[in-house]
C-alpha cells in the first residue's frame, strides 16, 4: 500500500499539486440489532479505498477510488487535480496551511479484546437475554438492543513527508425498553439513548456495561413512567446527569467552537456560530467553574486518535477556561485564516471517500469539586434531576436550545421526591452555562461517546466524545416541550 | 461509474457461487458518483468527486438470514462475502418471520425518466461556472454567498436466486444557496434529476431578496400564530409523519395513527399519496426486496387509508406488500420515500396579500420529535422569518422555536397552494404545497 500511496502523491505532484495528502483506509464493520426476541439486523461489511486531496493554485480538490491499483490511484489523482483547478478558478484568496511537522509513526487505539474474535452467537445471546428480561416485565411493549464494532486501519501520507499508520477499534452497545398506555409512550435506554455507549475500545466495553444486569431496571422504570407525574412547567434548579450533559456540551459548546462554522463556511446547512473570532478571550461563556477542553488524547474516549486526517498530532486544547471562551476547533487552513500558529488537529472524514472537515474530538467538561451525583442532589433544596436524552434541538447559531429527557426526578430537601415523565428544559447557551454553580467531580465522570454527529454536505457522521460529570444549573426554564 | 457488464458479472458470479450452498441468495449493488462543490464567503471551500460501489449479499439458510456488504470487488472478496454469510447463518437463531425470496414480478417495473446522461457526467468546471454566477449576484446585492452544487448519478441493481433482476439508474442535480451579511440571511434550494432544470440565477436572486429583507428583525412574543409556510418549511415538518404510515410502526405501537386506520384524523383538505411515478418525484420503482413500488393513497380527505408494507409486515397484518420494504433484515420494516400532497390554488403571494396577521416561514431547522403519539416536534425557524400584516410583509422577525403537533398542524390548514417538488434538509424531497396554518405554537425566541 505504501508504494501505491507514494505513486499517487508523485502523480499529484507531477500534475501541479502544491500540496497533496491521502488516506488509505481498510475498515471492517459489524452491526447487530435485536427487536424483541428476533434478530432485526445483522450486517457485516468491509471497505477499502483511497482518498486523495490536493491543493492547486490555492484551491482544494478531492477524489477517491476503491480501485487500489496503479491505474486506479492515477485516475483518482488526476480527477482531484481537475477538481482543484476548478476550485482555483473560483477563489477570492488562495488557501494557506498552518505549518505542521512531518511525522513517521504508528498509533494503535487501546483495547483488550478484539470484538471481531467474539462469535455472533455470543453477541446475540447477550442482546436476546436483555429482550427476554425486558419483555418479562408486565407493561413493556417493545425491547430493542444493538451492538456495533468497527476495526479500521488508516495510512496517511502527505507530500510534506508524513507517513502515519493508525489502528482503531470502536465498540458500542445499548438496549431500550418501551411501554405504551393510551396516548402515553415512554422509552428507557441503557447506558444512554441513541445506541448506548460508544468507546474507542474492544469487547471489554460490552463486558463492563453489563446490559443484562440493567435490563430489568430500565423495564421497571419505563412502566413506572406511564403512571408518573408530568414534569412541571416553569423555572427550576436543574441537575443534569452526565449523559444528558454530554449532549448539552456537544450542541452548545462543541458545534459553536468549530472554526469553520465561526467563519461561516458551514452557514448553508449546519449553520454558523455565535462564537465569532472577535469574542475570543473576551466572552464570559460560562461561570468561573466551567472549564471545557477539546482533548483528542484521552485514552479510550470515542473522539481520540493519534493524528487527524491532515496529519496533525492529537492535542488537548482549552476552549473555555474559568468560564472565558478561549479556543476553537480548527484545521490547517482555518487556523491560518485567523492567525493561529498551528491547527488544533480536528480534521476528520467519515471514510476514505469523503474529504475531511473540522470535527469535534472529545469536548469535555473538566471535573469540578461538587462531588458525586448524590452529593449534588443532597446539596439541592428544591430542583429537578433529568437524565438520558430523548430529543434535542438548537438554533443555527447555537443560542436557543431545547432538550427533553427520558426520565426525571423532583428533588426536595436533598432527596429524590417524585418520579417525573416528559421532562424538558431550554435556554440560551451563554446564559445557561453562566448559571452553572456545581460541577461534579471524578466519581461520576464518564467519557460518553456520540457516534452520529452530522455535519457537512454531503452529510458526514463522525465519532465524537464528551466527558462530563453531573452538574447543576440555577433557574432554568423547564417543562415547555410537551405543551404544544 | 461501474459498467453494466461489470455489474452483471458480479451478480452472476455471486448467485452462481451461492448456488446449492443456501436456499436463497440476493445481491444488491449500489453505485454512486455524486460530486459536490461547496462554497462560502464567495469562494470555493471544498470540492470533491468521490466514487463508490458497494456489493451486498443476503443469504437465506434453514430459516435464517444474514447480510454482508463490501466494496472490495475482487473475485476472492466476493467469494468471501458468501462464505462469511453462510458462517453467520450458522450462529443465528431461526427467524420465524422470514419468507422465501420473491419471484420476479409478473409485469415489468415502471419505466421512470429519472436519468439524464449529461447531468451524470457533468464535470467540476460546470459547477464552478454556476457558482461564479451565484457569487456575482451576491456581490451585486452587497452580500456573501455560501452553498452547494451537487451533480452525478446512482445505479442500483438488485437480483436474487429466484431470477428477479431489477435495475434503476438515476441522475441528480442539487443546489442550495445561503446569502448573508452580518446576521441577515436568506436561503433557497432546489433539486432535480437534470442539471438544466436548475435555475441558478433565480435561486440566487431568491436567496438574496430574502437576505435583503431579513434585516432589523423584531422580537415577537411566543404564542399561537397563523403561519404561512413556504414549501420547504412544509416538507421538513410533514416529512416527520412518513414513518407513521408504515405497517411496522403500527405493529410496534409506535405510529401516531395507531388503531386509526379508516378514521378521519386530519383535516378535510389533506390527501397524501406515496407515488414514485409522480412526474415531479424521483426514486426507484422497486423496494429493498425487488417488489414493485406501488402508488398508494395514505390519506384521503383526512381519513387514514393505507399502511405501506414490506413483505414481512404485510404477512403479519394479512395485507399485500406495497413495495416499500427496506432491505432485509431491518427493524424499521418499510418507509414511504415519495410523498405527494394534494395542493390548492392559492399562490404564496396571494396567501400574503390575503392575510391580516401571520408569520411567514422560509425554512425550519433541527426538527426533532418530542412526543410520538401526538407527533409533537420541536425546531427552529431560520433564514427568513417575516411578520405579515395587512396583506404585506412588514418586518423581519427574530427566529423562533416551535413545539408543534404535526397532527394538529394538518387539522389547521386553511389555505394551500399548488404542490411542487421541494427539497428540504430534514426529509426526503417530496411534492408539497405552501400552506396557511392556524394556531401554530411558538414556544420561545432566540437572539437573532
Amino acid at each position: 500500500m505504501r508504494e501505491l500511496a507514494e505513486h499517487a502523491l508523485e502523480v499529484a505532484r507531477k500534475l501541479g499539486a502544491q500540496y497533496a495528502d491521502l488516506r488509505i483506509i481498510q475498515q471492517e464493520v459489524e452491526e447487530i440489532a435485536t427487536k424483541n426476541e428476533t434478530v432485526a439486523r445483522l450486517n457485516k461489511s468491509s471497505s477499502e479505498g483511497i482518498g486523495i486531496r490536493v491543493l492547486v493554485k490555492g484551491g482544494w480538490g478531492f477524489a477517491s477510488t476503491q480501485e487500489l491499483r496503479k491505474a486506479g490511484v492515477e485516475k483518482a489523482a488526476k480527477k482531484a487535480i481537475e477538481v482543484a483547478k476548478a476550485s482555483a478558478s473560483c477563489l477570492p484568496q488562495p488557501v494557506k496551511l498552518a505549518p505542521e511537522p512531518a511525522y513517521r509513526c504508528t498509533w494503535v487505539s487501546p483495547h483488550l479484546l478484539d470484538p471481531f474474535t467474539v462469535s455472533i452467537e455470543d453477541k446475540l445471546a447477550i442482546l436476546l437475554e436483555c429482550s427476554r428480561i425486558v419483555r418479562s416485565v408486565k407493561g413493556t411493549t417493545l425491547a430493542t438492543g444493538s451492538m456495533n464494532f468497527i476495526k479500521e486501519r488508516k495510512l496517511f501520507m502527505s507530500s510534506e513527508g508524513s507517513e502515519i499508520e493508525q489502528f482503531f477499534i470502536r465498540s458500542s452497545c445499548g438496549i431500550e425498553a418501551y411501554a405504551s398506555k393510551g396516548d402515553d409512550r415512554q422509552r428507557r435506554s441503557y447506558p444512554q439513548s441513541a445506541g448506548g455507549q460508544n468507546e474507542l475500545a474492544g469487547w471489554e466495553l460490552i463486558q463492563c456495561m453489563d446490559l443484562p444486569g440493567n435490563a430489568g431496571r430500565i423495564a421497571e422504570e419505563v412502566v413506572a413512567l406511564l403512571s408518573a407525574e408530568e414534569c412541571p412547567e416553569g423555572t427550576a434548579d436543574l441537575i443534569l446527569g452526565s449523559s444528558q450533559l454530554a449532549l448539552q456540551i456537544h450542541e452548545s459548546m462543541g458545534h459553536p467552537s468549530e472554526l469553520d462554522r465561526a467563519l461561516k463556511q458551514e452557514i448553508n446547512f449546519a449553520g454558523a456560530s455565535f462564537l465569532t473570532p472577535d469574542l475570543l478571550n473576551t466572552l464570559q461563556y460560562g461561570s468561573p467553574i466551567v472549564n471545557l477542553v477539546a482533548d483528542a488524547t484521552r485514552p479510550g474516549a470515542l473522539g481520540s486518535f493519534g493524528f487527524d486526517d491532515e496529519g496533525v498530532q492529537a492535542q488537548r486544547v482549552n476552549l473555555v477556561k474559568d468560564g472565558m471562551f478561549c479556543g476553537y476547533l480548527s484545521s490547517r487552513d482555518t487556523a491560518s485564516l485567523i492567525g493561529l500558529p498551528r491547527s488544533g488537529g480536528m480534521m476528520r472524514a467519515e471514510s476514505w471517500n469523503r474529504a475531511p472537515i473540522i470535527r469535534m474530538t472529545n469536548i469535555s467538561l473538566v471535573p469540578g469539586d461538587a462531588g458525586s451525583l448524590e452529593d449534588i442532589i443532597a446539596d439541592t433544596e428544591d430542583g429537578i434531576y433529568m437524565e438520558t436524552n430523548r430529543s434535542w434541538s438548537i438554533d443555527q447559531l447555537r443560542y436557543n436550545f431545547q432538550f427533553s429527557t427520558e426520565i426525571g426526578y423532583q428533588i426536595k430537601n436533598g432527596k429524590r421526591a417524585k418520579l417525573l415523565k416528559n421532562c424538558s428544559y431550554g435556554g440560551i447557551t451563554p446564559r445557561f452555562w453562566n448559571s452553572c454553580d456545581a460541577v461534579g467531580g471524578v466519581a461520576d465522570y464518564v467519557d460518553w461517546g456520540v457516534p452520529n454527529c452530522g455535519k457537512g454536505q454531503p452529510m458526514q457522521t463522525m465519532w465524537t466524545g464528551h466527558g462530563a460529570s453531573p452538574s447543576r444549573f440555577r433557574n432554568v426554564d423547564i417543562g415547555m416541550a410537551h405543551r404544544a | 461509474m461501474i459498467t453494466r457488464d461489470k455489474t452483471e458479472s458480479i451478480v452472476e458470479f455471486i448467485l452462481d457461487y451461492a448456488k446449492g450452498k443456501a436456499q436463497g441468495a440476493e445481491v444488491t449493488i449500489s453505485a454512486s458518483d455524486i460530486a459536490t462543490s461547496r462554497f462560502a464567503n464567495n469562494g470555493m471551500t471544498q470540492n470533491q468527486a468521490p466514487d463508490h460501489v458497494l456489493v451486498s449479499v443476503r443469504l437465506l439458510k434453514n430459516g435464517r438470514q444474514a447480510r454482508l456488504s463490501s466494496d472490495k470487488l475482487t473475485i476472492d472478496s466476493l467469494r468471501q462475502l458468501v462464505d462469511d454469510a453462510l458462517t453467520a447463518c450458522k450462529f443465528l437463531e431461526k427467524d420465524e418471520g422470514l419468507q422465501a425470496l420473491p419471484a420476479p414480478p409478473s409485469k415489468p417495473y415502471q419505466k421512470l425518466k429519472h436519468y439524464d446522461a449529461a447531468t451524470a457526467q457533468l464535470g467540476p468546471d460546470e459547477r464552478s461556472k454556476a457558482i461564479k454566477k451565484i457569487v456575482k449576484i451576491a456581490e451585486a446585492h452587497g452580500l456573501s454567498a455560501a452553498g452547494v452544487i451537487s451533480t452525478g448519478s446512482t445505479v442500483l441493481t438488485l437480483a436474487n436466486s429466484k431470477g428477479l433482476l431489477a435495475t434503476h439508474k438515476e441522475s441528480t442535480a442539487e443546489c442550495s444557496i445561503t446569502m448573508y451579511k452580518d446576521a441577515s440571511t436568506g436561503w433557497a434550494k432546489a433539486d432535480f434529476v437534470r442539471f438544466d432544470q436548475l435555475d441558478f440565477e433565480a435561486l440566487a436572486k431568491r436567496a438574496a431578496s430574502k437576505a435583503a429583507a431579513n434585516v432589523n428583525p423584531v422580537e415577537i412574543s411566543p404564542g399561537r400564530y397563523q403561519v404561512i409556510l413556504e414549501p420547504s418549511a412544509v416538507l421538513d415538518l410533514v416529512g416527520f409523519l412518513s414513518y407513521d404510515f408504515t405497517a411496522t410502526s403500527h405493529l410496534d405501537q409506535l405510529s401516531c395513527f395507531q388503531d386509526q386506520m379508516g378514521q378521519k384524523v386530519l383535516g378535510d383538505n389533506i390527501s397524501i399519496w406515496d407515488d414514485v411515478a409522480d412526474e415531479q418525484q424521483a426514486g426507484t420503482p422497486f423496494d429493498g426486496e425487488g417488489i414493485p413500488r406501488q402508488s398508494i393513497q395514505l390519506v384521503e380527505n383526512g381519513v387514514i387509508k393505507n399502511w405501506v408494507c414490506g413483505r414481512r409486515s404485510a404477512r403479519k397484518m394479512e395485507l399485500k406488500p406495497t413495495g416499500h420494504g427496506l432491505s432485509e433484515p431491518c427493524a424499521e420494516g418499510e418507509f414511504p420515500q415519495n410523498l405527494v400532497f394534494a395542493g390548492g390554488s392559492t399562490s404564496l403571494d396571494e396567501m400574503i396579500s390575503q392575510t391580516d396577521r401571520a408569520v411567514l416561514l422560509t425554512r425550519v431547522w433541527y426538527i426533532r420529535e418530542i412526543e410520538p403519539k401526538g407527533k409533537i416536534v420541536t425546531g427552529m425557524t431560520r433564514d427568513g422569518t417575516f411578520l405579515v400584516e395587512g396583506g404585506r410583509i412588514v418586518s423581519a422577525v427574530k427566529n423562533l422555536r416551535f413545539n408543534q403537533s404535526i397532527v394538529d398542524l394538518l387539522n389547521n390548514v386553511v389555505k394551500m397552494g399548488p404542490s411542487v417538488r421541494t427539497a428540504g434538509e430534514e426529509a426526503l424531497p417530496a411534492v408539497v404545497p405552501p400552506m396557511v396554518v392556524n394556531n401554530f405554537n411558538f414556544a420561545s425566541t432566540t437572539t437573532f
